[in-house]
């Protein structure tokens, strides 16, 4: 067999089953940034959990037991009980489905509605950039935590309203980088070519233009999955976040902090450790997300 | 530079304008208005009595006489009347202002303390254990909730002395400060600090991979003088616009932390406002708290433009 032959035959060796699944690539990743493994696998302990949350838990998380009111951690209550004798251990994995639900959706919400803002702003430039950079101002001219909260007593108590209340904040950040990608992007001679060709503006945006500001945005949109995650956690503290029955991790916070936290700390240890871990996961992955993605932007 | 400060001014008022026009719509988003909630709290609903409670809180009049006696108002210095309290409501903010603002200074200065040295440090001793250490510290310190981290800290006092730091009388000494703010202080700059160390890491680095900077090492100066007098003076100028940022949205911390320790601030007010509904009060509120947030990110740009001499010769921060 010739040279070329040779070659040409390793030049189309097919991709591995591993490759093609998409394993071969993540554990090369968790190689590269170990620290952004950890993150993934906190997360993914997250979804687990919250996917299979019927089969982590023994005890129903809204049943109260007045025979068994703030006990302490052992073989039965994992981490104890709270004042209505609630189990606190299936609370926090019930919370997860909660935190993430709203987390995720929030998220994908205001990541969604910024990507559409910023990438209309930033391509027809002219009044209409004008005119949503200004609303954007106004947006955010108020901290991230106030606005959801009103937005929240405005919407009323529901899973719905705070998704909608946490994701709002979320628009104009997301914007700001999509118009800010979309700026450099529609000046590509690339741009210009499709342009040249006869295409429409809407497919150049959509088709050249969306794809090439994809990156940062996917960095923005992980690094504020943890800080969706903090404010349904403050709304639910402040009592303007998930209503009940649904247990959650900043709810659980507020209603023990008061009176039983001294004669029975884990009320407090364990809620704010779930939050502090999801965070904590989220902010990690974001960051090691950034890197790979985006190495310009490595802290 | 005068031109820029006055087009930043009338931005500024463009700016508080759309903001009163979406805080007056965000509230009415709910259905009914503060007499449908006042007599629902009371039980009962008197069509006649509704309808005149209604004329006299202007209620009758259509939205844009609303807005507009609305800001009217506020530009008067009316702030209105606490349904709930029934008083105005500037009689009940006013004694509030000094208590946050202490709050927040304190956050502050706890955040710049304890975000910069440390992340000259990291920046300095990249990658070496002390920088990894840094790191996980700055990045925990963005993942806890600064009210978990208040509870905390109110827990290891109960525990390990008599002393508690949950507001329950004004302090009237320096120790009584140090213990009622300083304490909340740190619970709410902890996670600003946490960021302002990321950041001075970041643009540390960037600045010490400058040629100067490397010939300033081959001329032979000390790693002190390099660092402080060369790199930090050029890499604190971003960190100063997220200090400005983060000044402005200290008033988010605020919300959660008076709560936690108690502190009658404006911040654990408007919690208070609303969820009593009292939503003319809310209104006016957060309408002060943009008036903060916008005015101190001017002063933010104008004290970047200070610092940079070419920003005043090129009239602009962009």
């Amino acid at each position: 067999m010739s040279e070329s032959g040779v070659v040409a035959e390793e030049a189309v060796k097919p991709p591995s089953v591993l490759r093609l699944l998409g394993i071969q690539q993540t554990f090369e990743f968790c190689r590269r940034k170990p620290l952004g493994a950890v993150g993934g696998f906190i997360v993914a302990v997250m979804i687990l959990l919250a996917l299979f949350a019927d089969v982590a838990t023994f005890i129903d998380p809204v049943s109260t037991n007045a025979d068994q009111t703030l006990v302490a951690p052992n073989s039965t209550y994992l981490m104890g009980t709270d004042y209505l004798g609630r189990d606190i251990y299936s609370r926090i994995v019930y919370g997860t489905r909660i935190s993430l639900t709203v987390g995720l959706l929030s998220t994908a919400l205001g990541g969604v509605g910024g990507l559409i803002v910023g990438l209309v702003s930033g391509y027809l430039l002219g009044w209409v950039d004008l005119t949503i950079q200004r609303l954007i101002d106004i947006m955010q001219g108020l901290p991230r935590l106030v606005l959801a909260l009103v937005m929240s007593a405005a919407l009323g108590p529901s899973i719905q309203n705070v998704i909608i209340a946490v994701a709002v904040p979320l628009v104009p950040i997301a914007a700001r980088i999509v118009r800010s990608s979309t700026l450099a992007v529609r000046e590509m001679p690339f741009v210009e070519a499709a342009r040249a060709a006869g295409m429409s503006e809407v497919r150049i945006a959509v088709l050249h233009v969306l794809p090439n500001t994809l990156a940062p945005f996917i960095v923005l949109v992980t690094a504020q999955l943890g800080s969706a995650i903090l404010v349904e956690a403050s709304l639910s503290f402040l009592g303007l976040g998930v209503p009940e029955p649904h247990p959650s991790w900043g709810r659980m916070l507020s209603e023990s902090a008061a009176e039983y936290a001294q004669q029975a700390p884990w009320l407090v240890i364990f809620p704010g450790l779930a939050i502090s871990a999801a965070v904590f996961g989220t902010n990690l992955l974001g960051d090691a997300m950034r890197d790979e993605l985006d190495p310009r932007l490595k802290i | 530079m005068k031109t820029y400060i006055i087009n930043r001014l009338l931005l500024m008022i463009l700016t508080l304008f759309g903001m009163s026009v979406v805080i007056f719509v965000l509230l009415r988003l709910a259905p009914g208005n503060i007499v449908d909630i006042l007599f629902d709290s009371a039980g009962y609903v008197d069509p006649y009595e509704k309808k005149v409670l209604e004329k006299e809180l202007g209620l009758d009049q259509p939205v844009y006489i609303q807005y507009t006696r609305w800001m009217g108002a506020l530009l008067s210095g009316d702030m209105g009347k606490s349904y709930r309290l029934e008083i105005p409501a500037w009689d009940v903010i006013k004694p509030r202002i000094p208590v946050s603002f202490e709050l927040a200074m304190l956050a502050l200065i706890f955040s710049i303390i304890f975000g910069i040295p440390p992340g000259v440090i990291s920046a300095v001793k990249q990658d070496t254990t002390l920088d990894y250490v840094l790191r996980i510290i700055s990045l925990s310190g963005l993942s806890m909730p600064s009210f978990w981290l208040g509870l905390l800290i109110i827990l290891g006092f109960v525990y390990n002395t008599d002393l508690s730091p949950i507001y329950i009388n004004a302090p009237t000494d320096f120790w009584g400060h140090v213990l009622l703010f300083g304490v909340p202080a740190a619970s709410v700059g902890f996670r600003a600090s946490a960021l302002l160390m990321r950041l001075t890491r970041s643009s540390m680095l960037e600045v010490m991979r400058q040629d100067y900077i490397r010939t300033a090492k081959s001329k032979g100066l000390a790693e002190n003088v390099i660092n402080y007098r060369h790199a930090l003076k050029n890499a604190i100028l971003p960190v100063v616009t997220v200090i400005g940022i983060e000044a402005a949205f200290l008033v988010g911390g605020l919300v959660v932390t008076e709560s936690v320790f108690n502190i009658p601030g404006v911040a654990r007010f408007l919690v208070q406002a609303i969820l009593w509904r009292d939503y003319p009060v809310v209104q006016n509120l957060v309408m002060f708290i943009a008036v903060i947030v916008v005015t101190v990110n001017l002063l933010t740009d104008l004290t970047y433009m200070w610092l940079d001499p070419r920003l005043q010769l090129s009239g602009s921060p962009s």
